[in-house]
């Protein structure tokens, strides 16, 4: 028997945008592994190319070499059409500034990826109000972004992301825009996801963020420049570098 | 995501913006209002004809005077009566595609009927009339030939006539009513033809000639105004016509190169190409309310392609979230097609509304028919298609990650 494959892997991932005839490279042969039930801190500097990282797990786009491997399979053979079907079933996005659909209520805002995996509207509102009471908005499910707090729009962002029971749950910056308190609430939530064993990764550039984290990760001008894991819970692992 | 799907989405995005919604749709509700309108008064118009040729009868040739120079002068048509009884019974004998014919001479008399009266026109003619013209009684019985010979005192009515003169429930049928003061009992009444044709009675020849129109200077005794044919079949109206035309011509003694004093008519033919200009017309109507359809169409690409642009970023949301290309290009062509179809809903309520209204205040026949308000419907359904397409395509190319740093 083989070990489990990684839930995702990077090889080698190079992006390189061109922008105005110049090249220029946002990721640089970044290769690491996240497994099943890790929560899983990325930091550096803006600039360092943790975006582009994240939107590459994510599936929104696609390293210009080296691959990324989604439990096993070579996301780039995959169609367009396809990568967007796994997105909705397998990838939770958590946004720095919500992203919440301004016209439409919370519970329409939970339910709207479920729209994309074709599930039916009564199963999708129940699933929805279920997403939302694990995250305790329940009461706001008729509530229109523009009613809610920040830190209410975030959780609500949160039951969206987890409601097709995504593989992982990819948060940018989620507390960025929000005050410490209210900050340290929505981390409190990951914390408690990941426990139920929810697989997190999270963008940030805040070191106090980071340290709640098992394992951080840091890039610096594309490169990734130290992969530590603080607790040693997990037995160590070597990583091509 | 399903057409289903597209289509709440759709009716949610665009009841957020009502006004927008309905000023976008409006070009499109415009332009279907006028060709259904326009349908409607063109095809009440071809109606109206297609009644009026079947009033007139199937096959039926119609034998008018001609000019005729009196003395060097050339008269206005019909001012002198050149046909007469022994051209019918020659065009009846002598012409086998013709199986049935009927002189007339007519005028207007003021019928009275107990306390009540009314002008209508007066037509002293054959039972071979009623034949040529395929009318059928709704009640009674045609002229008797001692009626016909004998100048007989008996009248048919017309339905209109009938209606006029007699209460509801009361059977004209032996009444006695007055024309121009001569007692006449009426022996039957005509089944209903058409508005234009109903207003009307008929009395034998010889007793129109004896006791209305004979004083009239230009009638003799034997002329009559007008002949009616019937020709057997559709396909010999015209070998029917030139033989009557070279029959009339050998009777009233034409030399050759000498113009005729008859002239032989299809009423039908004319009317039908009558009918043909109406559709033309009726068609060019059409065709510029397309281009009204047409500007809708554009009104509508032009609010899409501002309402992409305005929102990327939900169309950013949508795809990191899982929508595909095809699912955020399915969201923008239901929005235009559902403001097509509503437009065209409206459009389609208007323009009955419409051809209702002009029927009623101008007194014209409408016909609403449902391919009219299905061709509409249509038009309005490929608008959409078609200025829908390209807004929702680059909606759907846009990148999702570019979509989602937009503001």
């Amino acid at each position: 028997m083989t070990a489990p494959l990684p839930l995702i892997s990077l090889r080698s991932v190079c992006r390189t945008y061109r922008a105005d005839g110049v090249a220029v490279t946002a990721v640089r042969n970044v290769s690491f592994d996240i497994d099943q039930g890790e929560i899983l801190a990325v930091m550096g500097p803006s600039g360092s190319g943790k975006s582009t990282l994240m939107n590459m797990i994510g599936l929104l786009d696609l390293p210009s070499q080296g691959a990324i491997y989604l439990e096993g399979a070579d996301v780039a053979a995959l169609t367009e059409d396809r990568r967007s079907s796994l997105r909705a079933r397998s990838i939770g996005f958590v946004f720095q500034s919500y992203n919440l659909l301004a016209r439409h209520n919370a519970i329409e805002n939970v339910a709207l990826p479920l729209v994309y995996c074709g599930v039916g509207r009564k199963e999708r509102l129940e699933r929805a109000e279920q997403s939302l009471e694990a995250v305790g908005m329940l009461h706001r499910a008729h509530h229109y972004p523009r009613q809610l707090s920040g830190g209410e729009q975030q959780r609500i962002a949160i039951a969206r992301a987890l409601i097709a029971t995504p593989l992982i749950v990819l948060a940018d910056e989620p507390t960025g825009a929000l005050d410490s308190r209210t900050g340290a609430e929505i981390l409190a939530l990951f914390a408690a996801l990941n426990e139920a064993g929810q697989t997190i990764v999270m963008i940030t550039h805040d070191p106090s963020i980071a340290t709640q984290c098992r394992r951080t990760i840091r890039l610096h001008d594309g490169e990734l420049v130290s992969d530590e894991t603080l607790a040693p819970v997990l037995p160590k692992r070597s990583f091509a570098s | 995501m399903t057409m289903l799907q597209g289509f709440r989405i759709a009716l949610h995005a665009l009841r957020l913006n009502p006004l927008r919604s309905f000023l976008t749709m409006l070009g499109i509700v415009i332009g279907v209002a006028s060709i259904v309108t326009v349908f409607a008064i063109g095809a009440g118009a071809q109606l109206r004809l297609q009644e009026q040729i079947r009033s007139i009868g199937a096959n039926v040739l119609m034998i008018t005077p001609g000019a005729v120079y009196q003395g060097g002068v050339r008269l206005k048509e019909g001012s002198k009566l050149t046909m007469t009884e022994s051209d019918v019974q020659a065009i009846l004998e002598q012409i086998p595609e013709v199986q049935a014919a009927a002189g007339s001479i007519a005028g207007t008399a003021q019928v009275i009927h107990e306390g009540k009266n009314w002008n209508t026109t007066i037509n002293g003619t054959t039972t071979g009339h009623f034949m040529v013209r395929d009318w059928q009684l709704a009640s009674g019985r045609y002229f008797s030939g001692t009626e016909e010979a004998g100048a007989g005192k008996v009248v048919i009515l017309g339905s209109t006539v009938a209606r006029e003169l007699f209460a509801p429930g009361d059977d004209p049928i032996g009444a006695q009513i007055r024309i121009m003061k001569v007692p006449l009992e009426v022996v039957g009444v005509l089944d209903h033809k058409d508005p234009s044709q109903d207003d009307v009675a008929f009395v034998p020849l010889t007793t129109a000639k004896l006791r209305f129109l004979g004083s009239a200077s230009n009638i003799n005794r034997d002329s009559v105004a007008y002949i009616i044919a019937k020709v057997t079949a559709d396909g010999q109206m015209a070998g029917a016509r030139s033989e009557i035309e070279s029959l009339l011509r050998q009777r009233h003694r034409i030399l050759a190169g000498q113009e005729d004093d008859f002239k032989v008519q299809d009423p039908a033919a004319a009317m039908e190409a009558q009918q043909g200009a109406i559709r033309t017309v009726a068609l060019l109507l059409v065709a510029i309310a397309s281009v009204s359809l047409l500007v809708g169409g554009i009104s509508i690409m032009n609010v899409m392609i501002v309402s992409v642009t305005e929102r990327t970023r939900e169309i950013g949301i949508r795809r990191a979230l899982g929508g595909r290309m095809r699912d955020i290009r399915l969201q923008f062509l239901c929005e235009a097609l559902v403001l097509c179809l509503l437009g065209g809903a409206i459009g389609v309520i208007g323009g009955v509304t419409l051809s209702m209204t002009v029927a009623r205040m101008a007194g014209w026949i409408t016909s609403i028919d449902s391919e009219a308000i299905a061709l509409a419907l249509a038009f309005s359904i490929a608008t959409g298609l078609i200025f829908g397409f390209y807004p929702a395509h680059k909606a759907s190319k846009l990148s999702p990650i570019e979509a989602l740093k937009t503001e």
